[in-house]
């Protein structure tokens, strides 16, 4: 019989950890996203799987505990809301430059500052385009249901692992509180400490006789061996944009106006369609749902197709520059955002593209 | 007549005395002639193969003249981010917890902008060893001040001496987490001289049990000099450091293990 449950995304995507195998948990308290920690202490992970869950003494704390069990091959992770990425940039940098794989939450809340704990997407360029210092990427993620929240878990881990690198699932306040029902899955074991020996023989686990001694470090001080360095994760990064790009496209097909959205503006723009289709009018919506990689080819294609392209983002026009670079001058770009936690309405979206592309005299009056 | 002592007739196995503990690797060390690290490494890695712990063990090297370390100690080891070091230990250890895991560090690292994990890894009685080289300055950015740089002490950012009024006093981060009940043995040494190598390698020693007993965090200061950073002769520095040093920063026990 099919497991379905009522939960939030927070709540979701601190189950679907739990049944991905997750081996530790370590975080610090930030709304809007303190029930993943909260679910997983009242979970009791450590009688269920062994899981062991640590609220740390700051996000930095946080992503070098994760640091630190990863470099031991464990499935680790952590989660906060934008201040706590912030702060665990250079965590996560490290763990870039030794590869070191995990799962990364950020329900992102207004910025910049200490903002508002209200729905946002403007930390995309900070996940999308580096965040900490070195030139490297993560594999980005934007669930926009509460089921993609759970299962992008697995599916986080799963990638962190095959390429060595950090997975980061950019959600938003709004995902992460809203409740909707979630198909669960059986409950996948923890790799035992042999198997992960076996599985990764890079990971620190007591130097054996029969090995050399395993080192985790990022420093290399010859430039020369750096650039090698680099040059090996470039190539990771390109293998990972030609393998693992995903999106979703809808009501495509027909479409002469094309909405661009992610996460919970993307549930605006499924909205924003049905009213622009009662109406009569050719509306779809292609959903990046990995970030990095980008789906610029996708983006290409549909804009020889359309009329016009509205990015929907609640930022102030973030994810727009990599629409723009798929567009590549195809065909008129659009943004529309609303800022400092507002989630725009879906006849706020509507209007918007009908006023940029669609009325006469309008056109083309507010691309940027 | 007597057999004539050659070089070779010396070097024989059976009038060896001393030799290059085998967990430390052929590489010659980085560190400044006359340096403690050094002989901080070699006690550490004398007690690990002693007690048989190569296979157990997981270390983490910090940012500091020690951060590689991990060239010289023919262990696993995972490199941290300056002062993170109890973090990382604490993610090995909740994870791993039949490793020996320790971390050693400097006086920058630990006690200026690692004191939150230093502090809260202390709370946590984490079941992990420290190992606290203290030289009162930052050895490998070039001698500028630390946060247990003495009173007056001259370093490249406090050129006329370090004024407390501005710059605060030096930080006994060792006798403050001997207060927290999280610490089950905490201990100030040196390695300056034979005698006090010997006691540095018995403190060692008691760490180590006292993680495998799971008795909670052990933590071994070790002061030391820095000659480059002090710019003095390595016999200078010893003698400034006994007579400036330990008044500050006394050595012994500071807590013992309850048994
Ligand atoms: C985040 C960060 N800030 C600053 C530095 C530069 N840095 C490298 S080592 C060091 C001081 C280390 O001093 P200490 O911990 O006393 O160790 P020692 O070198 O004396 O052994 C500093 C400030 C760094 N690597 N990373």
């Amino acid at each position: 019989m099919e497991d379905i449950k009522l939960m939030k995304g927070n709540e979701a995507i601190a189950e679907g950890v739990i049944r991905a195998g997750c081996d530790g948990y370590f975080g610090y308290p930030i709304t809007p996203q303190s029930e993943v920690l909260e679910y997983l202490m009242m979970a009791r992970t450590e009688e269920r799987t062994g899981m062991v869950v640590l609220q740390a003494e700051s996000e930095i704390a946080s992503i070098h505990m994760v640091y630190g069990g990863a470099a031991c091959g464990k499935r680790v992770m952590t989660s906060s809301s934008s201040p706590g990425i912030s702060l665990m940039q250079e965590g996560i940098s490290f763990m870039a430059g030794t590869e070191l794989p995990c799962l990364l939450l950020n329900v992102v809340r207004g910025g910049p500052g200490l903002g508002t704990i209200q729905p946002s997407q403007s930390d995309y360029f900070q996940a999308v385009k580096g965040g900490g210092h070195g030139d490297y990427k993560l594999i980005v993620l934007a669930p926009a249901s509460v089921q993609e929240m759970y299962d992008f878990a697995k599916l986080g881990f799963d990638l962190a692992f095959k390429y060595r690198i950090q997975v980061m699932v950019l959600s938003d306040g709004a995902i992460g509180q809203m409740m909707e029902k979630v198909v669960l899955d059986e409950q996948i074991p923890r790799q035992t400490n042999e198997e992960i020996i076996k599985n990764y023989p890079w990971v620190t686990s007591g130097k054996t006789p029969d090995r050399e001694r395993n080192i985790i470090t990022s420093l290399d001080l010859d430039p020369v061996k750096q650039e090698k360095i680099n040059i090996h994760l470039q190539e990771k990064f390109k293998k990972i944009t030609e393998n693992e790009v995903r999106f979703e496209t809808l009501m495509c097909d027909d479409a002469e106006y094309l909405f661009v959205a992610y996460g919970s503006s993307a549930r605006v723009c499924q909205k924003a369609i049905q009213l622009g289709r009662d109406k009569g009018l050719k509306v779809g919506l292609l959903r990046p749902i990995t970030l990095f990689p980008f789906p610029y080819d996708e983006v290409a294609r549909l804009a020889k197709q359309v009329k016009g392209i509205l990015c929907v983002e609640m930022s102030a026009g973030q994810m727009i520059e990599d629409v723009r670079l798929g567009v590549n001058g195809v065909v008129k770009v659009g943004h529309f955002g609303r800022l400092g936690g507002i989630i725009p309405a879906p006849d706020e979206v509507l209007n918007v593209m009908e006023e940029i592309f669609i009325r006469e005299n309008n056109y083309g009056r507010r691309t940027n | 007549m007597e057999e004539e002592l050659t070089r070779e007739s010396i070097c024989q196995h059976e009038n060896l005395v001393y030799s290059r503990t085998s967990l430390m690797t052929p590489k010659a060390l980085s560190y400044c002639p006359g340096c403690g690290h050094g002989t901080a490494h070699r006690l550490i890695m004398e007690v690990i193969e002693e007690m048989n712990l190569q296979s157990q063990t997981i270390g983490v090297a910090p940012v500091g003249c020690s951060v590689l370390a991990y060239d010289f100690l023919d262990i696993d080891m995972q490199q941290a981010a300056h002062g993170r070091a109890p973090a990382v230990a604490t993610g090995i250890k909740r994870l791993l917890p039949d490793k020996f895991v320790f971390t050693y560090q400097g006086d920058g690292d630990l006690a200026a902008i690692g004191t939150g994990e230093t502090i809260h890894a202390c709370n946590r009685g984490e079941n992990i060893c420290i190992f606290f080289v203290n030289n009162g300055i930052y050895g490998m950015t070039g001698g500028q001040m630390a946060p247990t740089t003495l009173p007056n002490m001259k370093t490249a950012t406090s050129p006329y001496g370090r004024d407390v009024v501005t710059m605060g006093y030096p930080l006994k981060i060792t006798e403050m987490v001997a207060m927290l009940p999280g610490t089950c043995f905490v201990t100030r040494q040196s390695v300056h001289t034979p005698a006090n190598v010997r006691k540095t390698k018995k403190a060692i020693q008691k760490a180590v049990q006292c993680q495998l007993d799971k008795k909670g965090l052990s933590f071994v200061e070790i002061v030391s000099n820095c000659n480059s950073g002090w710019k003095m002769t390595p016999l200078e520095s010893n003698k400034w450091m006994e007579e400036n040093m330990f008044p500050v920063f006394p050595l012994g026990d500071i807590k013992v293990p309850k048994s």
